[in-house]
């Protein structure tokens, strides 16, 4: 990216518009009209123009406010967890497991804790797949076992030893009470504690509200965030556990 | 020669052979729910008996005196003769004493004989009688509290959500979304219950995406909506769910406590939480006949086909589920109006005529059942983030739930998959509802599809395969000796999950009937 500061753009360059919506907990009112200008000239939104109020509920405001930023960003400044691995078609993928590895390449993957929402891993595991690619278990070299909702971190773990995981798939949707960043901690921290480090199976955790730059602090090898399509975790798999070793390890980079 | 009234041009035998299919498939199930009892079945029996509260630790008086039971004479019998064999013997003044004194180990059970078995079974029919009567004096408190302050206003019920994990901040939540518009309102359970083997008691404040379904939590919601339909000058429904391992238990407490709908779906345990399918059917056709006593309205859950499956592709298995889900309903005795079968609008909008098939399917639904409820399931799968699409989504959603007469419509929230719904996001949704109800809430009575057209010729296609897919399903052989649908179940033919009938959660938890079997619970609801 080269095109150096930027502002918001409306309908000219450099104007500088946003949009905001907010309730603020204070009945409809000249008041809470001024009160919610207020809010957006804090916010740095300066002329702030109030477009809708509507009372809502008992004591509630809900407003609509369009205005100018004088705001700059710098897209040169911004960090970013950038593809570090060449996308593979499925087909290359296979050919680089065969050829590495000599044997299938075991995912098993599945929703922790009480987490329900199956919706995440069977769109990166199921055949049917996402976003127009197909899912894992398309793979001819990958051994899907996809253990669906709410499971343990135990069982987790027994799964992966059972099956001889080479990567364990983690999908968390639900965020309350941030279950998804605990859950995702129990589970780094159970399969630090069940393997020696060398022989631990990659661990990948994926879901619509995680950070893709807290893989170290949640003690995974991989964190994938919204729009993920499973030839981007296949590609990464496969770049991390079948890809050229020794001298030239680093030769897939030129690929991309 | 048939009679086609039908504005999609189906024909009824068409419909005649599915419903016939669907018994075909459905009866052996039953039979199979017939012969085997479970450890909720027995606990449910337990709580209508009267016996409530848990022990220091948590654990629920119906467990610890259950699994003694258990240990002492195995489940095939009952508990109830064991039990109230018990209390004759003066082991216990009362069951919660005698469920005391078994889960400290100075009682020891025996299955009756004779005389004794004889006195056993009337006291056991006599206690869980009155927790009956109860269920039926909350069935008439129900009716009354209608015609005294007056109903939902009309049709669609909007059904609104709460979900904070809290019962003390659900229920202001609860009474918000009451003043706003929502004519029934439930609470989302937390996540992790459904694989729960007991009901957490009393008032919780802690839940993860919901909050835990118990007697209390169920008490305190209904008094306060109680108090808000009295303000509001009508009936404010509650729902809650009867799923997951404890569903008889769940369902017993609902009609104890005056709850008005139930989420009850036959197949969605197995199917979406990997539990065992025979626990499941023996569960919920005793949670069913529960329901039915209660006047308890249930709710099928086909949406959820829709979520994993392709909208398109899998349209038929929901035509499918709602005729098994019907059969399997009203051999419990529930009757039509009680039938609020699901189905959802989750095609991806960017399929050509997406709306269209949308309508073709929801249309079918209302032609296949006309006198049940229905409820509709808004947009969840293709709801992005991109909350101005959504909400456009979420119009068109009304204007179909409008156009095809729904009995219960979840309102749909424009930030679904961003947050849980903010204040102003429920205020905002109410608002695309009462739009479209206002400006084409009469537009079903013009609008007929051409007869030729597409979306008739949409929906005699979805039948037809929902036929076939009945056909397949009769024909499954692939685990001998077992009914055809659990073979399909095993194999994978619904939501491409294989759940096998010797596999799943709470297997350990199902027990074949022995001869001398007595539950007094099943005796009164199967007489009645």
């Amino acid at each position: 990216m080269s095109t150096g500061l930027v502002r918001p753009y409306g309908d000219t360059t450099g104007d500088g518009m946003v949009q905001l919506s907010f309730t603020l907990p204070i009945p409809h009112s000249k008041v809470a009209e001024g009160a919610a200008v207020q809010l957006a000239n804090k916010m740095g939104m300066d002329p702030a123009l109030v477009v809708h109020a509507k009372a809502m509920g008992e004591g509630f405001t809900f407003f609509v406010v369009y205005g100018r930023v004088n705001h700059l960003v710098d897209p040169s400044t911004v960090e970013v967890v950038e593809r570090d691995y060449p996308l593979l078609t499925p087909k290359e993928a296979n050919a680089a497991i065969k050829r590495s590895l000599r044997r299938r390449l075991v995912v098993v993957g599945g929703c922790i804790g009480t987490d329900a929402h199956t919706v995440g891993i069977d769109a990166i595991l199921n055949i049917k797949g996402f976003a127009g690619e197909k899912g894992l278990e398309y793979y001819r070299e990958l051994k899907v076992v996809n253990l669906g909702a709410q499971v343990s971190v135990p069982q987790l773990v027994e799964a992966a030893r059972e099956e001889k995981a080479d990567a364990v798939l983690v999908s968390q949707v639900v965020t309350q009470r941030d279950a998804h960043l605990l859950n995702t901690r129990e589970m780094s921290a159970a399969f630090r504690e069940a393997y020696p480090a060398a022989r631990r199976p990659l661990l990948v955790v994926g879901g619509p509200r995680f950070d893709e730059t807290m893989a170290d602090e949640l003690g995974v090898d991989r964190v994938f965030s919204r729009g993920t399509t499973p030839g981007e975790v296949a590609s990464f798999i496969v770049h991390r556990l079948a890809g050229p070793r020794g001298p030239a390890g680093t030769s897939t980079e030129k690929a991309s | 020669m048939a009679r086609t009234t039908s504005t999609l041009g189906i024909d009824r035998a068409d419909v005649r052979r599915a419903r016939t299919l669907a018994r075909q498939v459905g009866r052996p199930i039953v039979d199979l729910a017939q012969r085997h009892t479970t450890v909720s079945v027995e606990r449910a029996t337990l709580r209508l008996a009267g016996l409530a509260g848990a022990d220091p630790d948590g654990t629920p008086w119906v467990n610890r005196l259950a699994d003694v039971v258990r240990a002492d004479v195995g489940l095939e019998h009952g508990v109830s003769l064991p039990v109230w064999d018990a209390l004759l013997r003066g082991e216990g003044d009362d069951l919660l004493t005698l469920a005391q004194k078994a889960a400290a180990g100075s009682v020891t059970f025996r299955v009756p004989e004779g005389k004794d078995a004889t006195r056993a079974r009337a006291a056991a029919r006599k206690a869980v009688g009155a927790g009956i009567r109860t269920i039926d004096r909350q069935r008439a408190a129900r009716e009354r509290m209608i015609a005294k302050v007056g109903d939902a206003p009309s049709k669609p019920w909007i059904y609104l959500i709460v979900a904070t994990g809290d019962i003390h901040e659900d229920i202001p939540q609860a009474q918000a979304a009451a003043r706003e518009g929502a004519d029934v309102i439930a609470v989302i359970r937390s996540t992790g219950q459904s694989l729960l083997d007991f009901v957490p008691e009393g008032a919780t404040r802690e839940g993860f995406a919901g909050t835990y379904a118990t007697q209390e939590n169920f008490r305190l919601m209904r008094a306060a909506l109680d108090e808000t339909s009295r303000e509001l000058g009508r009936y404010v429904r509650l729902t809650n769910y009867a799923s997951g391992l404890c569903m008889p238990e769940i369902a017993a407490l609902a009609g104890l406590e005056r709850l008005d709908m139930m989420l009850n779906d036959s197949m969605y345990g197995i199917l979406f939480r990997d539990i065992n399918p025979i626990r499941t059917f023996v569960d919920q056709r005793f949670s069913r006949q529960v329901h039915a006593r209660a006047g308890i309205i249930i709710n099928t859950g086909e949406d959820n086909y829709l979520t994993t499956a392709d909208a398109v592709e899998a349209a038929h298995t929901v035509t499918t589920s709602q005729l098994l889900n019907e059969y399997f309903a009203k051999e419990a005795g529930l009757e039509d109006w009680q039938l609020g079968l699901g189905h959802a609008f989750e095609i991806d909008p960017e399929v050509p005529d997406s709306f269209r098939l949308e309508l073709a399917h929801a249309m079918l639904a209302r032609e296949l059942f006309p006198d049940a409820p229905l409820k509709w399931m808004p947009p969840t799968r293709h709801m992005t983030g991109d909350i101005f699409k959504g909400y456009l989504l979420d119009g068109f959603f009304n204007l179909v739930g409008a156009l095809t007469g729904q009995g219960i419509l979840l309102v749909g929230m424009m930030t679904e998959a961003v947050v849980t719904p903010w204040i102003s996001d429920r205020d905002l949704a109410l608002q695309n509802v009462r739009y479209v109800m206002n400006a084409a809430g009469n537009l079903h009575e013009d609008f007929r599809p051409a007869p030729d057209g597409f979306i008739a010729g949409r929906a005699r296609q979805v039948l037809g395969e929902a036929v076939g897919l009945l056909e397949e399903i009769k024909a499954d052989r692939s685990a001998p000796g077992q009914p055809p649908l659990l073979s399909a179940i095993a194999d994978g033919t619904f939501g491409l999950m294989k759940r096998p009938a010797d596999k799943g959660k709470g297997l350990d938890g199902v027990a074949p009937k022995a001869a001398d079997y007595y539950n007094p619970a099943t005796e009164i609801l199967e007489g009645a």
